[in-house]
């Protein structure tokens, strides 16, 4: 059915690849975020002038000079390294800088600058008591922080994660310029070759759609169970 | 030998910046103690509370629970820190806290509340906990409430819960903070009541309160704090009936 000239297999592998791309990056943007946040909030001033410096940068570059900085720059820069270690300490190392790499490493640092502040905003709203409780109980840091800190800021950070989420998957289309596989890459090719855009690239706009418009209802689901034993005001 | 003291301050001072909230303040107890600290807001008397399980690190004096003196080291900004943080969540085991606004954790049933810090702190097995938890919530009388989340709770309950939560900690001292200034005055009742039966059963509680009939008919020693000092102290009778700071007399002067 979905044949599309033939161009529906490969459009359906190109698919598969931007939603892998997506949670990767995803899960790469969540570490960092929690990362940059919890150095935003520590009182030791390196760790606080690093994540301010990450964030200031990422947020005032575009997203596509990140990663052409990060396709082209990253592998001139693993070539430098990769040299010197040979020469330096005879260790043969190479790292081949793909699309695909490239593509989740960039779309991760940009989204984990986002999610610093989504989730430094919402630990913030995580009141003081709650802590404090956790702390005369003989909780441990680590403890507090996964048992008490992560459950109630998840409730301020929901909503938050989900824009980002919907924001970057949309994002991920730019890694087809970098030369990545991904279902926007296959139908501009199609389309140039079979000059029909609306066959192939409304069909791409679909799946975009149908994914943002399931996570939406993911993000809602979650977005109930976080806020369990809240009261919501009528 | 005799018993161990379950808890002894000696000399509590702590400064905030270059305001000095507690200037020096001791306190002995014996097993069963109620202790009632009294004062007007700003005496000092929850800050000297909070002192007791390091939610504020002392700048000076010692504090010993059940014959363990916590210890304290400096910080690289030359500021008092506890030396050993084990020690201290060990320490703050043994003191279970009660809150003015509960603190109950909000993404917790009642009962996973009660149960939490005796399964990952004191490390007794989930069964076990739970039995413990359930004993608990009858005895403060909300056992039927034990699925609820705390904000479906009024309170007076919330508060009762937080004590049944304190308690199942088995502390050597239980500390209480204003434990019923957030409460409706219809619900001051059902806490007060609560607590009343635990001193009763020799159980040893430090309570900063403004309740004063509380302070006189349940306590066995009261502290009247003022700007950072101990005014007064003794039993309720010698503090409430035969005051001789002039501080104590003013704050129990009919104010109407």
């Amino acid at each position: 059915m979905l044949d599309l000239k033939g161009y529906g297999p490969s459009l359906l592998e190109g698919a598969i690849v931007t939603v892998e791309l997506a949670f990767l990056s995803l899960a790469l943007a969540i570490v960092l975020g929690l990362l940059g946040a919890s150095s935003k909030l520590s009182s030791n001033r390196v760790l606080i002038g690093a994540a301010t410096t990450y964030t200031t940068l990422i947020r005032g570059v575009p997203d596509l000079v990140m990663m052409l900085l990060f396709f082209y720059g990253g592998q001139v820069l693993v070539n430098n390294i990769s040299d010197y270690v040979w020469e330096a300490y005879g260790i043969d190392f190479f790292f081949q800088f793909d699309p695909f790499i490239s593509g989740v490493l960039t779309i991760g640092l940009i989204f984990g600058a986002y999610m610093t502040e989504t989730f430094r905003g919402a630990f913030l709203a995580v009141p003081v008591g709650q802590i404090e409780a956790a702390k005369a109980y003989g909780f441990s840091r680590w403890h507090t922080f996964r048992r008490v800190m992560i459950p109630q800021m998840l409730r301020h950070a929901l909503p938050g994660i989900g824009n980002n989420w919907q924001v970057l998957l949309k994002t991920t289309a730019l890694v087809s310029i970098i030369g990545l596989t991904d279902m926007v890459r296959v139908a501009e090719e199609a389309a140039k070759a079979e000059r029909s855009p609306f066959l192939f690239f409304i069909p791409v706009a679909f799946v975009y759609l149908a994914l943002t418009a399931g996570s939406e209802l993911f993000i809602k689901w979650l977005d109930k169970r976080a806020n369990a034993g809240v009261v919501q005001g009528d | 030998m005799a018993e161990q003291a379950p808890l002894v301050c000696k000399d509590i001072h702590k400064t905030f910046n270059d305001l000095e909230v507690l200037k020096g303040i001791s306190l002995e107890t014996k097993k069963g103690d109620v202790v009632s600290l009294i004062g007007s807001s700003g005496s000092g008397k929850s800050t000297f509370l909070r002192c007791i399980n390091l939610l504020e690190t002392p700048t000076s004096g010692d504090i010993i629970v059940h014959g363990e003196p916590i210890r304290f080291g400096t910080n690289r900004k030359g500021e008092r820190i506890p030396a050993d943080n084990r020690q201290v969540e060990l320490i703050r085991a043994k003191l279970s806290m009660v809150f003015q606004s509960f603190n109950l954790w909000t993404h917790m049933t009642v009962l996973e509340n009660i149960i939490e810090a005796p399964i990952h702190v004191l490390g007794i097995p989930k069964a076990e906990a739970i039995e413990r938890a359930e004993a608990y919530l009858q005895k403060v009388g909300i056992y039927e409430r034990k699925d609820y989340y705390p904000a479906q709770m009024s309170g007076g309950q919330q508060q009762r819960a937080a004590i049944a939560r304190a308690l199942a900690m088995e502390p050597e001292v239980m500390l209480f903070d204003e434990p019923t200034s957030a409460l409706d005055p219809e619900l001051v009742g059902e806490v007060l009541k609560v607590m009343q039966s635990l001193a009763e059963e020799g159980r040893t509680m430090i309570v900063v309160t403004h309740e004063m009939a509380f302070a006189r008919d349940v306590s066995s020693q009261v502290l009247f704090l003022h700007q950072g000092v101990i005014e007064e102290q003794g039993t309720p009778e010698k503090v409430f009936d035969h005051p001789e700071s002039e501080r104590m007399k003013q704050f129990l002067a009919p104010k109407f």
